[in-house]
């Protein structure tokens, strides 16, 4: 946490309630977001509870698995969750435009220009907490190598037809979530956090309904005893008055409330089946009521946090987006794009641990986005830079002097040095390289000098004057203007050159084999 | 040590708890895992073991000797366990001991320890087994959870050591504990060996330097009884609670947000941290830039320029961050909140 | 291993280190397997078998690519090698930004510098670095490589270049800093190619036969660092000192004057350690008095006339302050050290004191180092303070003395933060711990401390 972050946090304290830690709104927020608000079982990995899902604050769908440890009823809600999400996955699909992109041509080896298409706008995905995250993952991993009946006939237990792809559109969710700067996937409680700091500490700001309290305390409330309360309270039985926000459930409820409901349902669901003719009709209400009652609990604990996201979607709208949102959001668009079209060319699902080099090209793709979204949050927002001077990583104040000088060359061009007078320390030394933003987007390269007296410090521009040895207007800035320099490039560069997978070298274990994955074997221990 | 007792004593009560489907799932994992008279478990371990370990051919059927480790208290326990150590030493051949009961001397104090299971290989070495309920997906599992587990199992293996040096010649301590979890989505279950040499080594220091025994505490499960203040039961205090709390705030203890997912007296300590005005209850490493400034109100009257010495280069940074971030918040007004809120309906 | 002890006899330093050489060289040129590791502890004399296993591989006839981590450690090997081996053409492989390499390396003509590789074919020896040679595209790759500070690359640095060898001397120290991400890797650590990983870890799980070497023999650390620096951290590929105790020795013209900087430069002088130890006390980390007290004990040890006498000469030599360093853990101490120096009337600068981070003090050598201990005065001590490598690199840099500055309490700040890290299946753990090794080279200080309040 920087120093200002900290101070934020302290400010905080003092005003109960959060201060802003942007003066811009860094993410993308999709006009028609996919709420995902999920629960899952105690003890138990990637077996859903319930879930609310949907893309209308006002009419959630509920789902419910009545007793979380039987397969058929897992695979009930899966194929529920799937006709909930998938056409909202794919309504994104065929509304596209085309782009010029430079590919390899296979014959000549030269990098070509080609039309491809890239999807207008891409869904958008929002779980209200960083674990929430995480279970979009491990729900893409156990769906994904699900086989159906049509896939496999002779499958023990065949998943319904679109859980696999489901899957998959988890699973790619899930890992763009890992894309510094992305906004496919997106936790409420890092949107938030990102843009507000209260007066406690990152980890307890991971419970959205404390993060909320702080940023938008009920009226005459203070922010710290609003998020203790939305943190702590109990009622007479002990039960958590604002539900966590899942995906894990408050033990408390587990035992006092819904333990007693799924046994009754149990029960009920056993009568059912064995009812003789006579009681039938009364046995099918009872199991009606307990399935009744199931869903009303499990609603009971989602419909809070359901809220809570919505309301802050409301707190985020209220921000001006970054100007460098809509172009990261192109980038989610282009890794949208590129999943739909390897599920339209009916490639397999990913695999379940990725080979040596595409773990490697994601990897340097997430620091190379890591540095991108770090620059380019600078730029847009002036707390963020604060940040960066105050780290030494850039420096802003007045121009004081312009002298013009030129390069030996043939045909001379303009070197001129810019003296400007700052109380910021950056960590430059002799020759540095400097980027400075001019106002039509485009980067100027400039290079340390000197440091002057009474904290005034010397560049040399070189770039971004023009083609001529007059520096095109604007291009050169002027005594009494306010300028901004960075040590760090705005456009910063991919990482290495990798090889195709197939060659892959013998220091990483050589190409790998081309196997597919088979499904998880089913065995009788799904079932408890 | 029930730290949830004390908590509920101290008026602090935590959200620690455990859901009755993660117990039931839990123990009936842990059943499964050592059904068949431990051979699965033992087959796991083999599988797993490399070099001359290896050697040793995997048990068939009823080749894994399980004694009977039941005896009247504590010390009755243990002094079983060290027993039956001996015997499966001896006999040179694979036996499990179904949560043995160890001894260890904590600062002075007896401290029982309960692992889940210990291994006695045929070569006379011992592995410590950690049975969790946590999945392995794919082979990874949740990195704080197996850390955990791997510094828990750390203080198994010191508390062995003694009796492998008493018990038996030959006999030694394996520097790796298997860890078992369920595989993947299912209740089969997977292993891994956890190399617990650096959890040795920082334990053994802790030990030695006679602190951080709370730590060491914190990494035990619950059950797990401290002479100190717990009967044999392991539940009733002998002590009042009163005289608890009293010690728990002579210690002083370094409250920091981590606590909160660790120990269930984190909410009292942190709820004194707050009322102090402790810099530290914003994240540990709030702390690092503020110098010898410890309370929130210190800070932002140094940030304000009403405290402090501005030669003093935490004061001096504190306060550019401040004149900074006012300069950056300056144009665009008052905080963006607002706005929002009034279309929203009142809590 | 390739330590060869007689028994009986006392230890040959020269003798095992050549013969640890010759067996490398023996695997470089001879050897079946495709790749060879050498573990390089401090200063046992990595560039020298870099530049003479470059040197024997072109004189076979064998070209060869050198891939080194940045473009300091380019230029220096591209520097030993054309100092030692005048008739060796050298490439110089750099990039096109400006001011890509240093101007001394023009004044040899036998060294070619260019940006592109194809106006290098044909040369011994080319030499460049890794991110270099990731954008480099060749036709046919070359026969031999020497990946130089092979533990501080990453896996998929190595796995960016290693398509342009056939075969590759790995040669690296794995006790200094690990190389790392700003962002997370975790989904793939377990893995034997997690791309986060070293590049040397990678190689090893994939090809476990390797040949592996250890140099055996600390020719800088002197006898009163060699064992602490070994035990610290190297628990289990120890190493010894090439010199023996009293063989290095430090002296001063000028005597004490009772302060605590000059009573911890004697303590120094005596043992090859000091801690000079300033009050307890919570500071932010450009502590004024500890930098202060960094840049006194570096004031005092100039004034005073050092001289050392070493293997390397019979009479002694000026200390002067090219030959001593201050090391820090984070740049603004540095810069803060720099200032201090500066106040002093020390210039710290090209051929003056060196002042610098663990990160840019890897691989230099001096005779005596000062260092500001990175827990001192910490409140915290967080994974990136306890980081072995860089208590590693800080202990390890001199041929004489190091004498740390720091705050009373750090041992009561390491009790306070217990080693509590993530385990991840499948890591083949690293040793030692920084929290243990930090504890054991605080022990080590505490027997050399000079207690003072500036």
């Amino acid at each position: 946490m920087s120093l200002i972050g900290t101070l934020a946090r302290m400010e905080a304290v003092r005003e109960g309630r959060a201060r802003p830690l942007a003066t811009v709104r860094h993410r993308h927020l999709a006009a028609r977001p996919l709420v995902f608000v999920p629960l899952t079982t105690a003890g138990e990995a990637g077996a859903p509870l319930g879930a609310l899902v949907g893309t209308e604050r006002d009419a959630p769908r509920l789902l419910v698995v009545a007793q979380p440890r039987d397969r058929d009823m897992r695979f009930a809600f899966l194929a529920e969750l799937a006709d909930a999400m998938l056409p909202y996955v794919e309504a994104y699909g065929d509304a596209v435009e085309h782009e010029e992109r430079k590919e390899t041509d296979p014959e000549t080896g030269r990098k070509v220009p080609v039309e491809v298409e890239l999807c207008a706008d891409a869904p958008q995905l929002l779980v209200p907490s960083a674990a929430g995250v995480e279970y979009v993952r491990l729900l893409g991993r156990s769906m994904r190598f699900r086989r159906t009946a049509e896939q496999d006939p002779d499958a023990p237990h065949p998943a319904p037809p679109r859980v696999p792809l489901l899957g998959r559109w988890l699973t790619h969710f899930g890992e763009r979530a890992h894309v510094p700067g992305s906004s496919l996937l997106l936790a409420m409680t890092q949107l938030l956090g990102r843009h507000w700091a209260t007066g406690q500490s990152a980890l307890e700001d991971q419970h959205l309904g404390a993060l909320l309290a702080w940023i938008d305390p009920p009226d005459g409330m203070p922010g710290g005893q609003a998020a203790l309360r939305a943190e702590l309270e109990r009622d007479a039985d002990g039960l958590l008055i604002h539900p966590p926000a899942g995906p894990a459930t408050d033990p408390v409820f587990d035992n006092k409330r819904l333990a007693p409901a799924v046994t009754r349902y149990d029960r009920a669901r056993t009568e059912a089946l064995e009812a003789a003719p006579h009681r039938f009709a009364a046995a099918q209400e009872a199991l009606a009521d307990a399935d009744r009652a199931l869903r009303e609990l499990l609603a009971s604990q989602l419909r809070p946090t359901w809220d809570a996201v919505w309301h802050g979607v409301d707190l985020l709208r209220a921000l001006p987006e970054g100007a460098h949102v809509a172009e990261r959001w192109k980038r989610d668009r282009w890794s949208y794009t590129g999943h739909r079209d390897r599920v339209r060319a009916g490639e397999p699902p990913q695999p379940r641990r990725d080979d040596a080099v595409t773990a490697a090209r994601k990897l340097a793709a997430r620091e190379t986005a890591q540095a991108r979204l770090d620059a380019q949050e600078a730029l847009d927002d002036p707390l963020v830079m604060a940040a960066r001077r105050l780290a030494g990583e850039a420096f802003a104040g007045e121009v004081t002097e312009v002298v013009m000088e030129y390069t030996q060359a043939k045909v001379a061009r303009p070197r001129p040095l810019v003296t400007l007078r700052t109380a910021d320390g950056p960590h430059v030394a002799d020759g540095a390289t400097l980027h400075r933003a001019l106002p039509d987007g485009r980067t100027q390269s400039a290079e340390f000098v000197a440091y002057g007296p009474g904290g005034t410090l010397t560049v040399r521009l070189t770039g971004g004057m023009g083609r001529g040895k007059v520096p095109d207007t604007g291009s050169v800035p002027e005594p009494g203007h306010h300028v901004c320099w960075t040590l760090f490039d705005h456009a910063p560069r991919g990482g290495p050159d990798l090889p195709d997978p197939e060659q892959t070298p013998w220091t990483h274990g050589g190409p790998p084999a081309a196997v597919a994955e088979a499904p998880d074997p089913v065995t009788a221990e799904d079932r408890l | 040590m029930d730290k949830a007792a004390l908590a509920r004593a101290l008026g602090s009560p935590a959200t620690f708890g455990q859901s009755q489907f993660a117990f039931v799932r839990g123990h009936a994992f842990e059943a499964r895992v050592k059904a068949d008279g431990g051979t699965e478990l033992v087959r796991l371990l083999h599988a797993r073991l490399a070099g001359a370990a290896a050697a040793a051919p995997p048990p068939g059927p009823d080749d894994v000797r399980i004694p009977d480790l039941t005896a009247a208290g504590p010390e009755g326990r243990t002094a079983r366990t060290a027993l039956a150590l001996r015997e499966a030493t001896a006999a040179g051949r694979w036996t499990l001991l179904d949560h043995p009961l160890l001894a260890m001397d904590v600062a002075g104090t007896p401290a029982y320890l309960e692992p889940d299971a210990v291994v006695v290989h045929p070569d006379g070495s011992w592995t410590v087994v950690e049975i969790k309920s946590f999945a392995m997906v794919d082979g990874s599992a949740d990195a704080a959870k197996v850390g955990a587990a791997a510094r828990q199992a750390a203080v198994y293996a010191l508390a062995l050591e003694p009796l492998a040096g008493r018990v038996a010649s030959g006999a030694t301590v394996r520097h790796e504990v298997l860890l078992v979890c369920p595989k993947d989505f299912s209740n089969v279950p997977d292993a891994a060996l956890v190399d617990i040499r650096k959890q040795l080594a920082t334990t053994r220091r802790q030990l030695g330097r006679l602190t951080g025994v709370a730590d060491i505490a914190a990494a035990l499960p619950e059950g797990t009884s401290f002479d100190l203040c717990l009967a044999d039961d392991g539940r009733t205090p002998r002590r009042p609670s009163g005289e608890l709390a009293e010690a728990l705030d002579a210690v002083a203890p370094a409250y920091a947000p981590e606590c909160l997912a660790a120990c269930e007296l984190a909410f009292h300590c942190r709820a004194r941290a707050r009322a102090e005005g402790s810099v530290q209850t914003l994240g540990r490493g709030a702390r690092a830039e503020l110098g010898g400034l410890t309370t929130i109100e210190s800070v932002l009257a140094a940030a304000a320029g009403e405290a402090g010495d501005p030669d003093d280069p935490a004061v001096a940074a504190l306060r550019r961050a401040a004149a900074l971030r006012a300069e950056a918040l300056a144009p665009c007004g008052a905080e963006p909140v607002p706005a929002a809120r009034k279309e929203l309906p009142c809590h | 291993m390739t330590v060869r002890m007689a028994p009986g006899r006392a230890f040959d330093p020269a003798g095992a280190a050549a013969a640890a050489t010759d067996a490398i060289l023996r695997d470089t040129l001879h050897s079946p397997h495709r790749g060879v590791v050498v573990d390089s502890p401090p200063g046992a004399g990595k560039s020298t078998l870099v530049v003479r296993a470059a040197r024997e591989l072109a004189a076979a006839g064998r070209p060869l690519m050198i891939v080194a981590q940045t473009n300091a450690q380019v230029d220096d090997l591209v520097l030993r090698l054309a100092e030692q081996d005048p008739g060796l053409p050298v490439g110089r492989l750099h990039s096109s930004d400006r001011h890509p390499y240093d101007p001394a390396l023009d004044a040899f003509d036998h060294v070619v510098p260019s940006a592109r590789v194809a106006e290098l074919a044909g040369l011994d020896v080319v030499v460049s670095t890794a991110a270099k040679w990731a954008h480099t595209k060749v036709a046919e790759p070359w026969g031999h490589a020497i990946v130089d500070e092979a533990y501080q690359m990453r896996s998929d640095a190595l796995l960016a270049v290693a398509g342009l060898f056939e075969r590759a001397l790995f040669v690296g120290d794995p006790g200094q800093l690990d190389p790392f991400s700003v962002v997370g890797a975790e989904q793939w650590a377990g893995l034997s190619y997690d791309p986060s990983a070293s590049a040397v870890s990678t190689l090893l799980a994939h090809n476990p036969d390797l040949p592996q070497h250890r140099l055996p023999v600390s020719w800088r650390l002197p006898a009163s660092a060699a064992p602490l620096v070994s035990d610290a951290f190297y628990p289990y590929t120890p190493f010894r000192s090439g010199t023996g105790h009293g063989e290095r020795r430090m002296a001063f013209a000028v005597a004490s004057d009772g302060s605590g900087p000059d009573r911890v430069l004697d303590e120094a002088a005596g043992t090859g350690w000091g801690l000079l130890e300033l009050p307890a006390r919570h500071t932010p980390r450009t502590d004024p008095e500890a930098v202060g007290a960094v840049a006194l004990v570096v004031r005092r040890l100039l004034d005073r006339g050092g001289a050392v006498t070493s293997e390397r000469s019979p009479d002694p030599v000026p200390l002067t302050a090219d030959r001593v360093a201050v090391g820090t853990a984070h740049r603004d101490q540095a810069a803060a050290v720099r200032a201090a120096l500066a106040g002093l009337g020390v210039d710290p600068g090209p051929g003056g004191v060196t002042v610098d981070t663990a990160n840019r003090l890897q691989g230099r050598e001096f005779d005596v180092t000062v260092v500001l201990h990175p827990l001192s005065g910490r409140p915290d001590a967080t994974a990136f303070h306890l980081e072995t490598g860089r208590l590693c690199v800080l202990a390890s840099r001199h041929r004489h003395a190091c004498i740390v500055v720091c705050r009373a309490g750090v041992d009561r700040l390491l009790d306070e933060h217990p080693s509590t890290d993530p385990v991840q299946l499948g890591v083949t753990v690293k040793f030692p711990d920084g929290w243990e090794a930090n504890h054991a080279v605080l022990a080590h200080l505490a027997e050399h401390r000079v207690a003072w309040r500036p």
